[in-house]
């Protein structure tokens, strides 16, 4: 699934390998970010958590392979499927699902929900409800790294449906016009809520999507953490040094609805199946560490203290209490 | 038959200009499209192009005169065959403005050019006296000196000010930097602070926005023009959803120090699409702050205030208000409060409350009403978000009536908001129902008549004071 398109590199690149111990933080950060989502669509069910609620169950290998990439005040921006962009950015997950449940242990004292969290502290910058809104907000990130001559990267995610918004393409401009150090990354899990790709976009290669402004693309396999890293070594190092932005595209898939209230039937159980047979992120990084010889056992214990952590988390957020009704008038002016 | 040269307007609001050089002399040739003089306004330098052929024959006003009111007779161009002596009729003017005047010359250039542009007087700002007479903000001491200068030049000084103080203040917009601000406010800022600080965009304003936001949430302090607010409304998005809403949404982490600004509302003969007054608009978000002076002192006090705030401001000016001079206090740094109106007249009859260019009308209306013995007392709201309606409040105790003021549209407006909150807080001082006077409920027209029927003016705010006090 690696193709250029946007000329930087003219061969594909071999996948590179990870040594067994980036294998193993790929498949703990994964598997912590697939077992929180798991528990969070229980949550829902049960009432807990309420509102939209998106899942990122099947895309994890996108976020995990770009932070693997990152540095340290790299700053990460997104739209509402976050969940997995606040844990690989190091945020507590019991922040998190505190805030998913509406209490005031959360991120955002439990104002913000699912789709609206930050953390200054971890360099997360949302958490934003408009799909197109982390383009600009990420190019302006980046803005204010290049005005203040650090050399961090604003790493901005969004989805292949948003990419049909004009203010994607404002973006872009600028960001170019002005070399900003920003990677966008799109998120092309193939389906804007219940609508196929091929139904909403006249160029289906999202890498191309910058073409008209020079922006480097690439369109990699996105549920392959080594392919997905390697992209972003790429592009970071490329924003670091001065080039201004890049665009990666990573094709990825969703096996849930778009939201917890979305039954799916735009797609058939088949092609689902298929996809978490043969392409799942996690599964692929099992096989790799048993072959390398890691046992069963040792991810078997790594898989028992993601659940740990997150029925922690569970627990935290079902037992906190809901905000003070006082907080309805606070943080709405600085 | 010889032809009039007028002095010509430069934008639609402009009322009067210098006349700087000559470039022809009496007695030169001229074809059509030759330059044939320079003129300045506070905004612009221009050339004045022949329309006719002919020989440039008598000039009226000489080069380096100042204060030429649009439309005025400049220079008389005789036609081929014509004697430069047959001009000699065209005594030179005076100037013209009044309508009477208007009239007479129209007679002179009708024959000459029938297009009704050349005979009727320069479209007119709906304001075009000067400023009305009005109180200093209160916060400045007595005996403070005073510096005479335009809303334009204090909007400019405020920015400067704030940019030398703060290297995390920076401005962006469309024509901000080489082209020094489409209206001319961000004059000079280019050339002090570098184009880091000062950035041109290009035609963006969904997208510029955005990153504004982005870079004050990084902790910048962006000051984004837009070049109209007519075109924020590409933006607006980014305005209520990400600046006005995250720090809320985020629990109070994320707060977004930015400041909108450009001019609002209606300009000159610039019609439906950008004429748009977005106060009430605005000011019905939670999490903006909304800020509408109505002067130079104002205007760089509160720019100075939004600037530093730590909140999203819109900062609401307007194009006609832009070259009105007035007072701004000779301070080194001289800021005012967000948030507190000002008494610009007391009286003891009527309340009128108003801000930005509504000021306008109802200081002229309270002139006019003090002829008949009416004593109006005059709020300036200055921030419409938060709005001080105690000093409103207070005025109505003391005179039991209330007229609001603004351009904007009447239906769920600014006024409509002052009309509740008075009855709410004041129901038993009132004598009379608050009225308003407002744009009217239509899209702003284009034909000089009909656009002075739309917006308010000065006589119906005296008619609506004299209904509130059954005269």
């Amino acid at each position: 699934m690696v193709e250029e398109s946007g000329g930087v590199t003219k061969d594909a690149p071999k996948i590179p390998p990870f040594t067994r111990d980036q294998e193993l933080t790929a498949f703990r950060e994964m598997l912590l970010i697939r077992r929180f989502e798991e528990k969070a669509g229980q949550l829902y069910g049960m009432g807990v958590i309420g509102g939209f609620c998106h899942l990122y169950i099947g895309q994890e290998a996108v976020v995990v392979g770009v932070k693997m990439a990152a540095r340290d005040g790299d700053q990460f921006t997104t739209s509402y499927r976050d969940h997995g962009h606040m844990l690989a950015s190091g945020m507590e997950p019991k922040r998190v699902m505190a805030e998913l449940a509406g209490r005031r242990g959360g991120y955002s004292k439990g104002k913000g929900g699912s789709m609206h969290m930050f953390s200054r502290a971890a360099n997360f910058y949302g958490g934003h409800g408009i799909v197109g809104a982390p383009a600009p907000i990420g190019a302006g990130v980046a803005f204010a790294n290049l005005y203040r001559g650090d050399d961090r990267v604003s790493l901005t995610f969004f989805g292949e449906g948003a990419s049909n918004q004009g203010q994607v393409y404002e973006a872009f401009n600028m960001a170019a016009l002005w070399k900003l150090p920003v990677v966008f990354i799109v998120e092309n899990n193939r389906y804007a809520m219940g609508t196929e790709i091929s139904r909403a976009s006249a160029q289906t290669d999202f890498s191309k999507r910058g073409a008209a402004f020079a922006i480097p693309g690439k369109q990699i396999d996105g549920m392959d953490v080594r392919i997905v890293k390697a992209a972003a070594d790429e592009a970071i190092d490329w924003c670091r040094k001065g080039n201004g932005p890049y665009l990666i595209e990573a094709q990825t898939y969703r096996y849930r609805g778009h939201s917890m209230s979305d039954p799916a039937k735009y797609r058939s159980k088949e092609e689902v199946q298929k996809m978490r047979e043969e392409h799942d992120p996690i599964e692929q990084v099992r096989a790799r560490l048993i072959a390398d010889g890691v046992s069963e056992d040792e991810l078997k214990k790594i898989d028992a203290n993601a659940r740990k952590i997150v029925s922690e988390a569970a627990d935290f957020a079902v037992a906190d209490k809901e905000p003070d009704p006082s907080e309805l008038w606070t943080d709405v002016l600085a | 038959m010889s032809v009039n040269v007028l002095m010509p307007a430069l934008s639609p609001t402009m009322e009067q200009g210098k006349l700087a050089k000559w470039l022809k002399s009496e007695g030169d040739e001229v074809k059509a499209g030759d330059v044939i003089a320079e003129i300045e306004t506070d905004k612009a330098t221009m050339e004045v192009e022949a329309v006719d052929e002919g020989v440039l024959a008598r000039i009226l006003v000489p080069g380096g005169t100042e204060n030429v009111a649009v439309n005025t007779p400049i220079a008389v161009i005789a036609e081929e065959g014509e004697s430069v002596a047959d001009t000699a009729d065209h005594a030179p003017m005076a100037r013209v403005g009044e309508e009477d005047k208007a009239e007479k010359q129209a007679e002179v250039a009708a024959p000459l050019k029938p297009a009704i542009e050349v005979a009727a007087p320069a479209p007119k700002a709906p304001s075009v006296a000067e400023q009305p007479s009005a109180t200093i903000a209160p916060e400045v001491p007595e005996g403070t000196a005073m510096i005479s200068m335009t809303m334009r030049e204090a909007l400019r000084d405020a920015m400067a000010e704030e940019m030398r103080r703060d290297p995390s203040v920076f401005v962006i917009g469309e024509e901000v930097a080489e082209y020094q601000g489409a209206y001319k406010v961000t004059q000079g800022l280019l050339q002090e602070f570098g184009a880091k600080r000062v950035v041109d965009t290009p035609i963006t304003e969904y997208g510029f926005a955005g990153v504004g936001v982005g870079a004050a949430f990084a902790g910048l302090r962006p000051i984004v023009e837009f070049m109209t607010f007519n075109f924020s409304m590409q933006a607006i998005d980014h305005i209520v959803n990400s600046a006005a809403k995250t720090l809320y949404m985020s629990g109070g982490q994320i707060n977004c120090p930015i400041v909108f600004r450009g001019p609002n509302g209606a300009a000159a003969r610039v019609a439906a699409q950008h004429s748009q007054d977005y106060t009430a608009w605005y000011s019905q978000v939670p999490g903006l702050i909304v800020i509408a002076p109505s002067n130079a002192s104002d205007a760089k006090g509160l720019l100075k205030a939004a600037i530093r705030d730590n909140n999203p401001v819109v900062f609401l000016e307007n194009e006609i208000l832009y070259g009105k001079t007035s007072d701004v206090p000779a301070l080194e740094d001289f800021v005012l409060p967000i948030g507190k109106a000002r008494i610009a007249r007391p009286g003891k009859d009527v309340t009128l409350v108003s801000f930005s260019i509504g000021m306008t009308y109802a200081l002229h209306a309270a002139d006019e009403l003090a002829k008949e013995g009416i004593e109006a007392e005059v709020i300036d709201l200055r921030t419409v978000r938060p709005m001080d309606i105690a000093t409103v409040i207070e005025s109505v105790k003391k005179t039991g009536r209330c007229v609001a003021i603004e351009e904007g549209w009447p239906q769920c407006g600014v006024c409509a908001e002052i009309a509740m909150r008075v009855q709410q807080e004041a129901f038993d001082y009132l004598d009379a129902p608050v009225l308003r006077v407002t744009g009217k409920d239509t899209p702003m027209p284009y034909a000089a008549n009909l656009e002075k029927l739309a917006l308010p003016s000065a006589a119906e705010i005296v008619t609506a004071a004299k209904a509130v006090l059954y005269r």
